[in-house]
């Protein structure tokens, strides 16, 4: 088991670095440079440049990155006046995690259940509107039920904010637009996996020796089912993550999926770089837990691997 | 009561030839998937749906007299009417013609990126898994890595440095797509080279090439045209997904996405600029997810009975 858990954390390490790398090199051969837009004289932009180091050679600010980012550091925002990286990330992440948590706690104990439910009426008409309820989560866009949400709740009869962050009634459509893909897919395969499990032998057996149905369910179908719902996490926390660009977006919400865009929109470089580096190491550390869970409650993939 | 009697019988013996006759035509494995598809009710609504859109988007912007791009400042944000079936966007520019002309570019973003990341991930998967060993090890390490950060936020690093457009966007697509598909390929090809056809076409003296592109990846074929499907609703939600947070399509151009963006904007006024383009969207997708389960079923023998 250690073996395995050092094995996950040196891929995990190197996927974190190779990444950083990429984004640096991706950034820097951007056209244009973060002071373009500006209306300044040359030897502004000179001693800006200078000032933000972005005048020396690429190898030696990549080797100066990396020695900052090794100490946590990553650097200025080239936008924000005199904030660093680290205090937008501090400043933003709160909030981002905070919807974050409040969408995975809505979409998968609720997936989990839509999907069982499902399940033990399967081809039966609450089946089927489970399902029907599903492929619809699948399928419609969170950026769109973001904003019908808000047209309808919040626009029209005013039920909630409209937008901004400022308190739990402000956090229930964001919430709820975050999640509902991610409930759909749960429910999906927690249904498809139940099925699978119902036909298996050892439920056969169950069922002949007489076990009650209620500790069938319990014991033997959710147990055994549920494996594959864990195999996901991983895709599923980078899904919210990438989720919160938009949903952001729609919501006011000023969280770091903003801060992103805005990044982007004005080729921030610093900002972009150390969100991406941070997304990419948060989603990565993510998949690292994961993996360790899923190794400790299948044995078999601790073993294989 | 009629008596039997022997001369009512006649004595016709036994055609020894044509006992060993098949009396149907056989049919291939296509036609036998074709024939399983056309039971399943609701993947062929989804087919029908897709196939009016694709109609529609090549000829839908000629049913009307209104071009795309020509600004009508008399006439903003009209709603539907008589003249301007699906309304005027904030420029006065019909929304019927920018619907479909967006549906071209959506499905035509969404298919050709699924084509060309199919067609590198079967490549790369198919010989990888094929040769084996320490190439395998390499790509597959790699591929690993890679996979553990989101796709988005390659996507939007690409598409920051290339720029907005059609062509950046597929590129961008095919440069993450191909991941998963080389390594579902990889899995099945891995499966496959142990089956004894294999052995009986490399007695016969057939090359590493002729091994996996006429004998392993024709046979994976089922999969990896039910990935294909499943990844066509991917590229449609990414680029709208990119243009809703304004570095995918710009106008005048129009896509999907690009029209939910701008619909967005002026969603507590004029609700039905988000409303179309979001019905169409997310009807594509669920055709598409609904096509794609219809496949699963049609092309996977394990769910023959």
């Amino acid at each position: 088991m250690i073996k395995y858990v050092i094995k996950r954390l040196f891929i995990s390490i190197i996927t974190v670095w190779l990444l950083a790398t990429i984004v640096f090199f991706l950034i820097r051969i951007l056209p244009g440079d973060p002071f373009s837009g500006d209306k300044i004289t040359p030897q502004i932009k000179e001693s800006m440049m200078k000032y933000y180091e972005l005048d020396k050679p690429l190898p030696v600010q990549y080797a100066k990155y990396m020695k900052n980012l090794l100490q946590g550091e990553m650097g200025y925002s080239l936008r924000y006046k005199n904030r660093t990286v680290n205090q937008v990330i501090a400043d933003a992440f709160p909030k981002s995690a905070d919807l974050g948590i409040r969408a995975l706690l809505l979409a998968i104990p609720i997936g989990i259940l839509l999907g069982i439910f499902s399940a033990l009426h399967h081809n039966r008409l609450w089946d089927y509107l489970c399902m029907i309820i599903a492929v619809i989560g699948v399928s419609v866009p969170n950026f769109i039920i973001g904003g019908m949400l808000q047209y309808t709740l919040a626009v029209k009869l005013r039920i909630f904010p409209v937008a901004e962050w400022r308190g739990f009634e402000y956090t229930v459509l964001p919430s709820i637009a975050l999640s509902l893909g991610t409930l759909a897919l749960v429910a999906r395969l927690m249904r498809a996996s139940m099925l699978e499990i119902t036909g298996q032998d050892y439920i056969i057996t169950a069922e002949a020796k007489g076990l009650p149905m209620i500790k069938i369910i319990w014991k033997h179908l959710i147990r055994n089912a549920i494996l594959p719902v864990v195999t996901v996490l991983g895709p599923i926390v980078a899904a919210v993550v990438t989720g919160t660009f938009v949903i952001e977006q729609i919501f006011a919400i000023p969280g770091l999926g903003r801060h992103y865009v805005l990044g982007i929109q004005n080729l921030d470089y610093t900002l972009v770089l150390g969100l991406t580096i941070f997304f990419g190491a948060f989603v990565v550390f993510m998949n690292f837990v994961v993996d360790i869970i899923y190794g400790l409650v299948d044995p078999r993939i601790r073993v294989a691997k | 009561m009629v008596e039997v009697t022997r001369d009512l019988f006649e004595h016709i013996g036994v055609d020894e030839g044509s006992q060993d006759a098949i009396s149907r035509p056989s049919i291939t494995y296509w036609q036998d998937a074709w024939r399983r598809l056309k039971l399943n009710k609701v993947a062929m609504i989804g087919l029908v749906l897709l196939s009016i859109f694709s109609c529609m988007a090549i000829f839908g912007p000629y049913m009307t007299e209104f071009t795309y791009n020509a600004n009508n400042l008399d006439y903003t944000n009209q709603l539907p009417s008589k003249s301007h079936w699906f309304g005027t966007d904030g420029l006065g520019r019909d929304l019927w013609a920018r619907v479909w002309m967006g549906a071209r570019v959506s499905l035509f973003i969404g298919l050709a990126a699924a084509v060309i990341e199919t067609c590198i991930g079967v490549i790369i998967g198919g010989l990888s898994g094929y040769l084996g060993g320490k190439i395998d090890m390499v790509i597959m390490r790699f591929i690993d890595i890679l996979i553990s950060v989101p796709d988005l936020i390659f996507i939007i690093l690409i598409m920051v440095i290339v720029g907005a457009g059609i062509l950046p966007i597929i590129i961008a697509f095919a440069l993450t797509g191909w991941l998963r598909m080389a390594r579902l390929v990889r899995g099945q090809v891995l499966q496959m080279k142990e089956q004894e056809f294999v052995l009986a076409a490399k007695t016969l003296g057939a090359g590493t090439m002729r091994l996996v592109f006429r004998h392993l990846i024709p046979n994976t074929l089922g999969v990896i045209i039910v990935t294909l499907t499943m990844a066509v609703p991917g590229a449609i939600f990414y680029e709208a997904f990119l243009s809703f947070i304004g570095i995918g399509i710009k106008p005048p151009l129009a896509s999907w996405g690009q029209l939910a963006s701008s619909g967005a904007k002026v969603l507590q006024v004029y609700p039905f600029e988000l409303i179309i383009p979001a019905i169409f969207i997310s009807l594509t997708m669920l055709s598409l997810n609904l096509l794609g389960d219809g496949l699963r079923d049609a092309l996977d023998p394990r769910l023959r009975k």
